[in-house]
């Protein structure tokens, strides 16, 4: 067993560009995240083809798109999930302030304290509610005493809007929780040990009308701390949480856009088209 | 179709009950406080399997220390890490392991440590008992671990875990309870193993616990009175193989009742 993440992909650098000609993807240099053209493989597949794109600190960005368009496959681009899938391949820059993260010798462990995940189907690991919440915590050495770590897991629990529900229940199973709780719990997990940016990957597609609410309120409100990049299949939920969406069709994006403008009056047809549900 | 199943099923389970019944009604008369509390004594003077008890305890214990650590560690490997090749063939001769009769590991073991050792011991039974259990262990660690939902071990991975402690904090744990199972079926397993400890552990009149000493066992105890012509030792052999049969139970309660799902 190694000591850290297997990494088998592998990566091709882009060619330099020459310093003289203007780069039109480094425009903002406040971006927490800037992605340049970004081609990705499962084995001979290419699911994304040279994506550019760059999200800003502290927004909510949405990503729209039919299934297999590759907005999910491009979110876990961002903290390297797909290097544990066998025989994919990134080319291009993911570059996370400034830095690229599949440069070698990035520590993929980092990255993701960094950037945190929340996935479609929740995934509490069959322990505890307050086990569940401490495990980033423990895993990385993120707290000094016991006191801290009751602590951090609180303002966690609090964070993802579900401590009032659980206080009383930290020592039972996370699996005893409803489905809603469930993916609120995975969120507190997630913010428990303070990333930057929060990845989230149709956190709601598998709850109910008043969970996803809640999910939502809470995305809105998470948007004060961090940058959080949604994928959603669900137009209207883009519309309600997010600040930015990006459209994505057969591996490309086609559009990013102010969400408001993206659903009034977009710039592409392919857009007002798959918006206004002519397709996909 | 449903009462040809239940036929079979009444009948499968009819004839295990036969059998316990039989023994318990077999052992029952020998079996005493003082059968349970002495070791064995010339045949008319009474004596007990004292010293059997411990010997099938100990040899248990010992096989369990050697081969469940292996037996889990192959597991482990072989679900997480075994895909490619050599995983393949790894996989194809643990099935073979299994397959190995085993009065065969029995005198293999006799072969590489009872003979440069020059003595019987309790060790070389453990040892022949637990490469008996590490197919076993290995095998249903393996087919449990396969079942920990994938979403799990990207959960641990997008916390910054790294890969060992995705398996060991919450890969394993989160199969535990049927790691357990596997292994509590490799103990009923080679708890009822005969052969391979004529040539290793050897059995033995008198109590002890040295490990490097010849081990009575049950089972040896049960084979030497069963092949005896007194009918007093025919009898003796009964009770001790309800107490055997007892043992093997409350092993599997206990195991059951330690490891039934917390969470």
């Amino acid at each position: 067993m190694s000591t850290t993440a297997p990494t088998i992909s592998t990566r091709v650098k882009v060619p330099e560009r020459d310093p003289g000609t203007p780069d039109p993807s480094r425009t903002g240099d406040a971006a927490k995240i800037a992605v340049r053209d970004l081609d990705f493989y499962y084995g001979k597949s290419q699911a994304l083809h040279g994506v550019s794109l760059q999200i800003p600190e502290r927004i909510v960005m949405a990503f729209i798109g039919p299934s297999g368009c590759g907005k999910s496959t491009f979110l876990r681009t961002l903290n390297r999930m797909n290097d544990v899938i066998a025989g994919t391949r990134v080319v291009g820059e993911v570059l996370m302030d400034g830095v690229d993260v599949y440069q070698p010798g990035t520590d993929v462990v980092e990255l993701r304290r960094k950037v945190g995940m929340v996935f479609q189907k929740s995934n509490p690991f069959p322990k505890s509610i307050f086990d569940n919440v401490a495990y980033g915590l423990r895993i990385n050495r993120l707290t000094a005493t016991k006191g801290e770590l009751a602590e951090r897991v609180e303002q966690a629990l609090k964070d993802a809007a579900l401590w009032n529900e659980v206080k009383d229940r930290l020592k039972t199973s996370a699996l005893s929780l409803s489905g809603g709780q469930q993916q609120r719990l995975c969120i507190a997990r997630a913010l428990a040990i303070r990333p930057e940016v929060v990845l989230m990957d149709e956190p709601a597609s598998a709850l109910d009308p008043v969970a996803t609410h809640k999910i939502e309120e809470l995305i809105v409100e998470l948007k004060k701390q961090y940058t959080i990049v949604i994928v959603t299949h669900n137009m209207q939920q883009a519309a309600r949480v997010s600040d930015t969406t990006a459209f994505f069709l057969l591996g490309k994006l086609i559009e990013v856009n102010s969400t408001e403008k993206m659903f009034t009056n977009p710039n592409e047809k392919l857009t007002e088209d798959y918006i206004t549900g002519r397709f996909g | 179709m449903t009462s040809l199943t239940a036929f079979c099923t009444v009948a499968a389970i009819g004839i295990l009950l036969i059998i316990l019944a039989y023994i318990a009604m077999q052992g029952i008369g020998a079996l005493s406080l003082n059968f349970l509390m002495n070791d064995p004594r010339p045949v008319g003077e009474g004596g007990g399997i004292r010293n059997a008890i411990l010997g099938t305890v100990m040899l248990l214990v010992l096989s369990s220390l050697i081969g469940m650590p292996f037996g889990i560690a192959v597991g482990v490997y072989l679900s997480e890490f075994g895909t490619g090749r050599f995983g393949s063939v790894v996989r194809f001769l643990v099935d073979t392991l299994t397959g190995i009769p085993s009065i065969v590991t029995g005198v293999f073991v006799y072969t590489i440590v009872v003979v440069p050792l020059k003595h019987f011991s309790a060790l070389a039974g453990g040892l022949a008992l637990a490469l008996i259990m590490i197919p076993i262990v290995a095998r249903t660690t393996e087919e449990m671990i396969k079942l920990v939902p994938h979403s799990l071990r990207e959960g641990a991975l997008a916390l910054g875990a790294p890969q060992w402690r995705v398996t060991l904090g919450v890969v394993v744990p989160a199969a535990a309870s049927g790691i357990a199972t596997g292994a509590m079926l490799a103990i009923a397993r080679i708890s009822g193993e005969t052969a391979p400890l004529l040539f290793t552990a050897f059995g033995s009149r008198f109590f002890s616990y040295y490990l490097d000493q010849p081990i009575a066992s049950l089972t040896v105890q049960i084979y030497n009175y069963a092949i005896s012509p007194y009918d007093e030792w025919h009898a003796q052999a009964w009770a001790a193989t309800l107490v055997l049969m007892t043992l093997i139970l409350s092993i599997n309660i206990a195991v059951r009742f330690l490891t039934r799902r917390k969470f």
